[in-house]
């Protein structure tokens, strides 16, 4: 009697780990790029943090705007005071799901693609169910996720004076690579 | 037996159910609160640039970037219509500001008032920082050195020495931002005066001043600035100065329009060589335009 029940507790308490596998970083990667007429502007960020659970497909991402670098110093001034109010609304964040999480099989290595939707917040505004495309990586057990996505500026209220129109695009294409190293 | 054995295996599953049960969204926000404390964010533009209006901020330029400033003042106000209410006056300082590093930059200028040369470095010691360092304040050290070079009047008069020509200015800086879009800092000064720009009783000067900065919006701010001179080291004909100014930035320029009773623009013209008074009328009109080159990129970038 003992054996069946001490069995049933270690099928429960596998199961309920096995459903639990939530993988994060601390050092992922994004950058931004906008491309206007008169220049081409990249920022990059180094410590994105994300969250990834295979077993819900829950996906987040969690950045300080303070830390996207600029080539410019006044670039990384102007983006930080007058565009993204970075004392005001210092997070950008993205909580969602991965949507086709029964064609991404995490035990086998590959690269398949994933579509992800949930809420892109960023300078104080949200946007609902943002869906975007991406691919999973599996390469010898290790998950890393690329995707490539544009924002539209107006989505988020964030405003470029009539002046700076040639030189900040109005789409800002922005690239996430992340890989996961750390299991909770 | 077998209904405590239940109630083990109930508890047992509810409590690995329970420690299982952290989502995502718990991973994140103690992912956050770890970098919080392990990383520093800065405090960014205390103030809009380098200057309030004549004075310094405790603002430095950024490492790699060459500032040209003009500093302009028009003439009195109460000069009246066939003076043009003082612009057809004018007193300019032209300059060139370096940022060399994050904490240090240097500074020349010529001034058209007393036909004056400066250079300055500014030092910035402490610097307001909240997470792994949290510092409230935001600590710089200004010394300013100015030479007047005017030709003695009438030309009859035996020439200065250099020596009495050079004076110093040792200024520091006391700075906070206190919320997004007010900033206050204090600035106390030592003036090591020449001997032949103004009437002096003493050579040296002591002055403590104290500037703030309001935002009004994205783009636009209020500053204000006021140096009262310690009584025993004022002259008897000197005023203290007090600038009222606004600040525009548009993309690569930032205009500063300001009021002042003062006509110099170097350290010890305006804090200790001001004659005219606000409530005389004395008032000028003046702008600050700056124009940053980025001669060096950002380390570790591209």
């Amino acid at each position: 009697m003992k054996k069946v029940f001490f069995c049933l507790l270690v099928v429960l308490i596998t199961n309920v780990n096995a459903y639990a596998q939530k993988y994060f970083t601390k050092n992922g990667y994004i950058s931004f790029f906008s491309k206007a007429k008169l220049e081409n502007i990249k920022a990059d960020h180094n410590q994105v943090l994300s969250t990834l659970d295979i077993g819900t497909g829950d996906m987040q991402f969690s950045l300080l705007i303070k830390g996207f670098h600029f080539p410019k110093a006044t670039m990384e001034e102007h983006f930080n005071e007058d565009y993204m109010e970075s004392d005001k609304y210092p997070k950008a964040t993205f909580k969602g799901k991965i949507t086709n999480l029964a064609q991404i099989d995490f035990t086998k290595d590959g690269t398949y693609n994933a579509t992800v939707s949930g809420d892109l917040t960023m300078h104080g505004v949200t946007k609902k169910n943002f869906s975007t495309s991406g691919t999973i990586t599996i390469k010898d057990g290790k998950i890393s996720a690329n995707s490539k996505f544009n924002v539209l500026l107006k989505d988020h209220n964030i405003k470029i004076p009539k002046v700076m129109a040639s030189n900040i695009a109005e789409t800002i294409e922005i690239t996430v690579t992340c890989s996961y190293p750390n299991k909770t | 037996m077998p209904i405590k054995n239940y109630c083990f295996i109930l508890i047992t599953s509810l409590l690995t159910t329970n420690l299982f049960a952290q989502d995502s969204t718990d991973v994140m926000s103690s992912l956050e609160k770890e970098t919080t404390k392990d990383e520093t964010v800065y405090t960014n533009a205390t103030f809009k640039t380098t200057r309030v209006v004549s004075g310094h901020s405790t603002e430095n330029t950024a490492p790699g970037v060459l500032d040209f400033r003009i500093n302009h003042r028009f003439g009195q106000l109460n000069t009246g219509i066939y003076n043009w209410f003082g612009l057809d006056e004018a007193t300019m300082r032209m300059g060139f500001d370096y940022g060399i590093s994050e904490n240090f930059m240097v500074g020349i200028g010529h001034s058209t008032f007393q036909k004056s040369y400066d250079a300055f470095v500014k030092i910035r010691l402490l610097r307001q920082s909240t997470g792994k360092k949290n510092m409230p304040i935001t600590l710089s050290y200004v010394p300013v050195i100015a030479i007047n070079t005017l030709r003695p009047d009438p030309p009859t008069l035996p020439k200065p020495d250099f020596a009495d020509r050079v004076s110093f200015t040792n200024q520091l800086i006391i700075g906070r931002k206190f919320s997004e879009s007010s900033s206050l800092q204090l600035m106390p000064t030592y003036i090591r005066r020449d001997t032949i720009s103004f009437p002096y009783t003493k050579r040296n000067a002591f002055a403590i001043g104290i500037a703030g900065r309001q935002k009004i919006s994205r783009r636009v701010s209020v500053n204000a600035e006021y140096y009262y001179q310690l009584p025993d080291t004022k002259s008897p004909e000197a005023t203290n100065v007090l600038s009222l100014g606004v600040d525009i930035e548009t993309g690569g320029h930032v205009f500063q329009l300001h009021f002042t009773n003062s006509r110099g623009m170097i350290e010890k013209s305006f804090i200790a060589e001001t004659s005219g008074r606000w409530d005389d009328g004395d008032i000028l009109f003046g702008f600050n335009i700056s124009r940053v080159f980025h001669i060096k990129k950002t380390k570790d970038h591209w």
